[in-house]
């Protein structure tokens, strides 16, 4: 028992009414609900805590603060002679610049084509927000669900703000994804005759979150990066990209890579480059706890930005809102949504319901802050943070004894090794810093704004709109990752070695941080975090 | 963590690879770690307890007993004693799913070593996962992939069970294709995935998807407003 005698006490207002809550649907909130909890609760809303920065492409764009010292930062090669002249460390067609999902799936379409592929990244492959993502996928591959009505509730959750034409490649390419993971041996959820097991979840209108229990991405993660492994396509771990070159014509040409043991820089040319270095929680906006991977840090965004790659939706951040609040050792991590998918309800200190329990990501996080701060009826902690209760126990009520401990094995492990029994005791969360909404610009073939420069994955921004409903990253990365493949490599078919190689947009970029009176000596991108002596 | 972390919290003695540090009692491994300044770049990963970066090793000061946990999700103790094993050199097996079969006979040809377990169950007790490691290697013996499959599926790969197995068997790189192969041969292909599939490919839907991307927002708010929901 990890909970005090105050938190244990206030647990009893749970389970007391637990009984009169299974079975009965708090009422979802009315359109115009819904837009007035997000403007008067929802992080991005909140004015200081931005800013617009003054250098670059996208002069003038907002974004969290925090977000705004990488992208007014000085490369890492400020002081570095490297000579570009000399023959490359590395001579690719498609150089692929992180290791997770995206990256992955990226290399495995670029080498069905037999292009020469280098994938580089920054941990270990495999390294990335994919791993951890548990609920699941969506998918439009049942008879009462269509890729239009995946859309739909694509741009109802995006606040209609999503790219027309990305939005299509996602629900259009869904099956087709789901269907390469089944033939890639991939372990799916499903019933005896086959069939996906699906269920919903926040914003969904049919059920069409497919799942590995609640290890989907990780068990993506691991196939993908078996069988990149099974290819024989050459990888290089524990060296981040820290430049794009470009060509003496200013076209994407290649890579600095970093070598972050020997600290030695590494040049890479390639025809193509991709970047799928992901988010950006461990940036920390506002101060806010994120379910995060360690290397979350925003690498390719500067990069890109740099490059001359525009951006769409920088100031567009989302909040889980179920995010671990205690015990402490699990402040931020993900509490997944197939939680409340299993219709486990979100309540507060009085034991009482106060949002639907499957209402848009940032529309439920929205509510959870109004009710800790506004209303002040969240739960106190022995922290000094705030939460609100998640009845976790009401799942096996509901779907029947040993739910948990089938659909949601990696949260009962992870809250058991801190002696919470979630099968017992509800779970106490707050929103975390979750995902990145915006990014890099991109088109349906996943180019930006730079000549055979391609993004996919978090990186990319415009898919989501202004808020991304869960099991659409997990389908992102792979929909953008294999049209970045298939694109980059069919496009490098074309070219020659590219000629030139240079960092003159980074010198530039350098000239107009100057002249703004901006960087502040910052180094981006910053590649690791850093928690000594936090 | 604030700076009054040493005035309000216990204070315990870790030693790191030999070195004491003294650290807030209620932080784990990892961030213990960070807190004694160590940067790290090796033995972590996704700090959640799923990708299996942070795989350590401990003893408690004066107990015989080597212990194992995930250093994100192990609280320190007072005189504990740890090392990380960030890596661990380790075989896996190169194959084409397509041009193998779930049997025996083919598995052997990529993982022999699995039949040579000696049955100290030595990788179970390493388990971090709490995963019956030495179970599901029987079952990759027997060709039961189905049972394999289920009872590795937990597995974060983090490399203990090999790092203590006396007969180099790669458990987890084992249990991966043993799931592989179960997913592709075993488990139904679902059929009217594959359905749909063939009707995008085919372009059938493009006209009701083009209708919904070339509609204005004002029309797609009211049909998202009024749409229907599976109960």
């Amino acid at each position: 028992m990890a909970y005090t005698p105050q938190l244990q006490e206030l647990m009893k207002k749970v389970e007391a009414s637990r009984a009169s809550r299974v079975g009965v649907d708090y009422p979802r909130m009315t359109p115009e609900e819904r837009r007035e909890v997000l403007q008067n609760f929802h992080p991005d809303y909140i004015e200081d805590g931005f800013r617009n920065i003054e250098v670059g492409v996208d002069k003038g764009i907002r974004m969290p603060s925090e977000m705004a010292d990488v992208f007014e930062s000085y490369s890492r090669l400020r002081e570095v002679e490297l000579d570009l002249t000399t023959d490359p460390d590395y001579d690719v067609d498609v150089l692929i610049i992180g290791g997770g999902g995206a990256g992955a799936s990226a290399a495995l379409k670029a080498h069905e084509t037999g292009a020469k592929i280098l994938l580089a990244t920054k941990l270990r492959f495999g390294d990335a927000n994919t791993m951890m993502a548990q609920g699941g996928i969506q998918a439009a591959d049942k008879e009462n669900d269509s890729p239009t009505i995946h859309y739909l509730d694509l741009l109802g959750g995006g606040r209609l703000e999503n790219v027309p034409e990305l939005a299509r490649a996602l629900v259009m390419d869904a099956p087709l994804v789901i269907k390469w993971l089944e033939k890639l041996g991939t372990m799916f959820d499903k019933n005896e005759e086959g069939t996906m097991i699906t269920s919903h979840g926040g914003g969904t209108s049919r059920k069409r979150m497919h799942a590995a229990r609640d290890y989907t991405g990780a068990e993506i993660m691991r196939t993908l990066r078996d069988e990149v492994h099974n290819r024989g396509i050459n990888l290089i771990e524990f060296s981040p990209a820290v430049e794009i070159l470009l060509d003496k014509d200013g076209r994407a040409g290649g890579a600095v890579l970093y070598n972050l043991e020997t600290e030695h820089y590494l040049i890479a040319r390639a025809k193509t480059v991709i970047i799928a270095t992901g988010g950006s929680g461990r940036l920390h906006y506002r101060g806010f706890p994120t379910s995060n991977h360690h290397g979350a840090t925003a690498d390719g965004l500067i990069m890109g930005y740099r490059a001359g790659a525009k951006t769409l939706y920088t100031d567009s951040i989302q909040y889980h809102p179920t995010g671990g609040a205690f015990p402490p050792q699990l402040l931020g991590l993900l509490v997944t949504e197939k939680t409340r998918g299993l219709g486990a309800q979100p309540l507060n200190i009085n034991g009482d319901q106060f949002v639907y329990h499957l209402e848009t990501r940032d529309v439920e996080s929205s509510a959870i802050i109004r009710e800790c701060e506004e209303r002040g009826l969240g739960v106190p902690l022995p922290t000094g943070l705030t939460a609100v209760w998640l009845d976790s126990p009401m799942i096996d009520m509901i779907h029947g004894e040993g739910t948990i401990e089938r659909q949601l094995p990696a949260m009962l492990r992870q809250f058991q090794r801190f002696d919470v029994d979630i099968r017992k005791e509800p779970m106490l969360i707050y929103p975390t810093l979750h995902y990145q909404n915006g990014g890099l610009l991109i088109d349906d073939q996943a180019r930006t704004s730079v000549e055979n420069l391609y993004v996919a994955g978090e990186a990319a921004g415009g898919i989501h709109g202004t808020n991304r409903l869960m099991g659409n990253s997990l389908l992102d990365i792979l929909v953008f990752g294999r049209r970045a493949g298939t694109s980059a490599a069919a496009r490098s078919k074309d070219l020659p070695a590219p000629e030139g190689l240079n960092l003159d947009h980074v010198s530039s970029y350098h000239r107009e941080l100057e002249e703004a009176g901006v960087g502040d000596g910052r180094i981006g991108p910053v590649l690791l975090p850093h928690y000594t002596h936090r | 963590m604030s700076d009054t972390a040493e005035d309000t919290i216990k204070m315990i003695d870790i030693f790191i690879m030999g070195k004491k540090y003294h650290v807030p009692e209620t932080l784990t491994i990892m961030d213990a770690m960070e807190y004694a300044g160590y940067q790290l770049k090796r033995g972590v990963g996704c700090r959640a307890g799923f990708c299996g970066a942070c795989a350590t090793v401990y003893r408690i000061a004066g107990d015989f007993e080597l212990k194992v946990g995930l250093a994100c999700q192990t609280k320190v103790e007072d005189g504990m004693y740890l090392a990380q094993i960030p890596f661990f050199p380790a075989r896996k097996a190169i194959y084409d799913l397509e041009d193998i079969k779930p049997d025996t006979a083919h598995f052997a040809q990529l993982y022999p070593e699995v039949f040579r377990c000696l049955g100290c169950n030595s990788c179970t007790k390493v388990c971090p996962q709490d995963i019956d490691v030495m179970q599901y290697i029987a079952y990759l013996q027997r060709g039961d992939f189905a049972r394999a499959a289920d009872i590795s599926f937990d597995c974060l790969m983090c490399g203990l069970c090999v790092s203590r197995c006396p007969v180099n068997i790669v458990h987890y790189n084992a249990a991966l294709a043993g799931r592989r192969l179960y997913s592709r041969y075993l488990a139904k292909p679902d059929a009217f995935l594959a359905s749909r599939a063939e009707a995008i490919k085919a372009g059938e839907l493009d006209t009701e998807i083009d209708e919904l991307v070339n509609a204005d927002k004002e029309k797609l708010q009211e049909l998202y407003d009024n749409r229907d929901i599976e109960q």
